[in-house]
């Protein structure tokens, strides 16, 4: 008999198996198991996990429609308010979003709404259902800067309501982070993000690649000279943090960034791939985050022994809490409450070593964490023969010191409101970490979905 | 797909392409440059612009077959398609900035070696245009490897050519050339552009501090997005860390840490020698690269 309080557990990878491919680790519910968890489900009145969804997706009732087994329903729910519900089924923290709300949750383990996403989407995937476009043209040109989650969010709206939509991508491929930076073992390529920028596509969205704004062209001249009537910037984060400590500039030395740009959008963890990437004997990565975890992970499927090195304790990693466990089963070693003071370097100028101190936590900073603090005369060395730098990025000025009119904060982040991603430019909009700084997929699809409605009110006011 | 309209060996191993592209052509600088990608197995390579025409909407590339994938470039023939053709990226030369009048008194040298002559050729021809004549060096190792002769004396005031084998021209290196012009032959500049191998730039740069004369470097460090993302360009200039694809890719070349730069071009050359030997051999390759395993 079946507990209602717990989740039908999902099937994985074993730990020792998945740490030598990247296949995906975790291989999703059947539709027997999907549909046992789906009844868990108490289909609440004043659905709590809604009002967690950042693109409110109607959550009660694709469910509903997966216990009673009819799955094209399920997906058509989904596919209204998600134009990438096989991504974020995957990557969306949903413990602290749908998950977190779920009154299931409250005695037991919340329905497992993240997994029956992904099932929903996948079924659709497998079975070639399409999404369906809009019925009438709207007759007016918009303009998509980027084509990560914000993006794609925003056209895939845009061209359901019947605007003409045009993708502007820097990179060879469409995807944005989804395709450079999340690692295929937690989101594949081709069956997964693919799919879904092909379902966008079969909105009516065009996607022209190699295209950078600021560079290639202009806002100025989308709008003055190719007739777009509004723009929207979801350009994503920019570039990467280093530390500024001595040796940074060694031969060893890499940004997750450029790791997992090489691995991930030039397939270099396959030898026959073009594009090489190190292989590290023993690696450490610098950072706690998502993003440091993806690096880690890479590198320990690249034959390294990784160390994950991190200036506070497991309790302030900004991770998600699944993907620290999957890297802790994987065999990734947590130097917690360790920063980094210098890297070292052999005669020939490759990395040989991090030289760290101890740290341990004083009183809560600004962010309401507990400030690390030296230890005094705790100098250490991890022998290491690379590092990967793992610290966040810093806004790419590219579009907004080329566009007149758009104004950026002391960050250096385009200034947008919340609502509908207004920009101080009229008829340009903008969302995800273009405004906000790094943060998560999810975030900047409901960016995407904001402003997709703020420039549909624009034009239609026109 | 972006079309090659020509193709052709200027010298042995070194290859022009002139590539419709119009986005790039509407909006490109002399100095700025382009990443290619052959096709969908291919690696992103970074090039500098040599020459690009508005109306036609065509860019001109020059490249050496080094390595794997550049050998594998070399075969392209006109009428075949780059699937990729992005820019342009990285910031303009710095002398398109300034007030054309101005230009027209100072005294300009440029200074080229080996496949570096196509990267410097969009400059001076930019020049010219806007009735400057700037003087030209350009090194080569023999006569034969020389590149671009006609179309540079098209457009420079003065053009000196050298070899390090004496076969044609003066004979040495270009730093004596320098020397030499400044030196014996009174010539005086104003700035100096140097545009090479990363070790010739360095020692120009060591030249040029001697003689007092400004000079700016190109530097084409590994990368692989172009547009600030990745990192992987980071050169150190006068002690602050900068991206060659976003900050450069020209720098003040007294400020460059060389030594540094040179190191950093190093890291991925066994890979690249593996690939290398693995295109040569081809299905003959069973090993012997310590990498395929066929040897084990």
């Amino acid at each position: 008999m079946m507990d209602v309080l717990k989740k039908v557990p999902v099937r994985e990878q074993e730990p020792a198996v998945r740490a030598c491919n990247f296949d995906e680790v975790c291989l999703g519910y059947n539709q027997e198991e999907a549909m046992a968890e789906a009844a868990r489900c108490i289909n609440c009145k004043n659905a709590q996990c809604v009002k967690g969804c950042p693109v409110a997706i109607d959550i009660p009732g694709f469910i509903e429609q997966i216990k009673n087994g009819n799955m094209e329903e399920a997906y058509r729910i989904l596919s209204r308010s998600s134009a990438l519900p096989a991504v974020c089924g995957r990557v969306c923290p949903q413990e602290s979003q749908c998950e977190g709300k779920c009154i299931r949750g409250i005695k037991g383990e919340p329905i497992s709404i993240g997994k029956l996403e992904r099932f929903a989407a996948d079924w659709a995937g497998e079975h070639q259902i399409r999404p369906e476009g809009a019925k009438e043209k709207k007759g007016k040109k918009v303009a998509v800067i980027g084509s990560g989650p914000a993006g794609l969010t925003c056209a895939g709206d845009l061209a359901r309501m019947g605007y003409d939509v045009t993708i502007f991508e820097a990179l060879h491929e469409a995807g944005g982070v989804l395709v450079y930076g999340i690692p295929e073992f937690r989101l594949p390529k081709e069956t997964v993000v693919r799919r879904e920028i092909a379902n966008v596509k079969e909105l009516g969205v065009t996607i022209e690649t190699d295209v950078v704004i600021g560079k290639s062209t202009t806002i100025d001249e989308l709008m003055e000279e190719e007739g777009f009537d509004a723009v929207f910037i979801g350009s994503g984060a920019g570039l990467p943090k280093f530390m500024g400590i001595p040796g940074e500039q060694a031969n060893g030395v890499f940004s997750a960034n450029e790791y997992l740009t090489r691995s991930n959008l030039m397939k270099a963890f396959d030898e026959n791939a073009a594009t090489p990437i190190m292989h590290g004997k023993k690696v450490a990565v610098v950072g706690g985050g998502n993003v440091a975890m993806d690096a880690a992970r890479t590198a320990l499927r690249l034959g390294s022994e990784v160390h994950i090195v991190y200036r506070r304790s497991e309790e302030e990693l900004p991770a998600r809490v699944e993907e620290v466990h999957h890297a802790k089963e994987e065999g990734i070693i947590f130097d917690l409450l360790t920063n980094p003071v210098e890297i070292l370097a052999d005669e020939n100028g490759w990395v040989n070593g991090i030289k760290c101190v101890r740290m341990e936590l004083g009183e809560p900073d600004e962010s309401g964490r507990r400030r690390p603090v030296t230890v005094p005369g705790s100098e250490f060395v991890i022998d290491v023969d690379m590092v990967i730098m793992s610290l966040g990025t810093s806004p790419n000025p590219l579009i907004s010191s080329t566009t007149e009119g758009l104004e950026v904060n002391r960050w250096k982040c385009i200034i947008a409101d919340e609502e509908r991603g207004r920009t101080t430019k009229e008829g340009v909009f903008a969302g995800g970490d273009a405004v906000t700084g790094a943060a998560t997929v999810i975030l900047a699809m409901g960016a995407g979905k904001a402003a997709a409605q703020g420039i549909d009110e624009y034009l239609r006011g026109k | 797909m972006f079309q090659i309209l020509e193709a052709r060996e200027l010298t042995e191993n070194i290859y022009l392409m002139v590539v419709e592209a119009k986005r790039v052509a509407k909006s490109c600088w002399p100095g700025q440059f382009v990443i290619v990608r052959m096709d969908d197995a291919g690696e992103r390579i970074p090039l500098t612009i040599c020459d690009y025409d508005r109306e036609a909407g065509t860019v001109t590339i020059v490249f050496q077959g080094v390595g794997a994938e550049t050998k594998r470039m070399a075969a392209l023939r006109a009428g075949d398609s780059f699937r990729d053709f992005v820019g342009p990226l990285g910031c303009a030369s710095e002398l398109i900035a300034e007030d054309k009048e101005v230009l027209k008194q100072k005294k300009i040298l440029f200074v080229a070696g080996g496949v570096g002559t196509a990267p410097v050729y969009p400059q001076v021809k930019w020049l010219h245009e806007n009735g400057v004549a700037a003087d030209v060096i350009v090194g080569a190792k023999t006569k034969e490897l020389l590149i671009l002769e006609d179309e540079m004396k098209a457009v420079a005031g003065n053009l000196y050519v050298t070899t390090n084998d004496g076969s044609y021209g003066r004979s040495g290196m270009v730093t004596q050339t320098i020397q030499d012009l400044v030196e014996k032959e009174g010539k005086t500049y104003d700035v100096c552009i140097a545009i090479g191998p990363m070790i010739m730039m360095k020692f120009v740069c060591k030249m040029t501090e001697q003689l007092h004369i400004p000079t700016v470097v190109s530097l084409n460090p590994i990368m692989v997005d172009g547009t600030g993302m990745c990192g992987a360009c980071r050169v150190t200039v006068g002690g602050e860390v900068k991206f060659a694809c976003v900050d450069g890719p020209e720098f003040d070349g007294h400020k460059v840490d060389f030594d540094q730069a040179m190191k950093r071009q190093q890291i991925y050359k066994t890979a690249e020698g593996r690939a290398l030997l693995k295109l040569q051999e081809g299905d003959t390759h069973h090993g012997g690269c310590g990498n395929c395993g066929g040897d084990r």
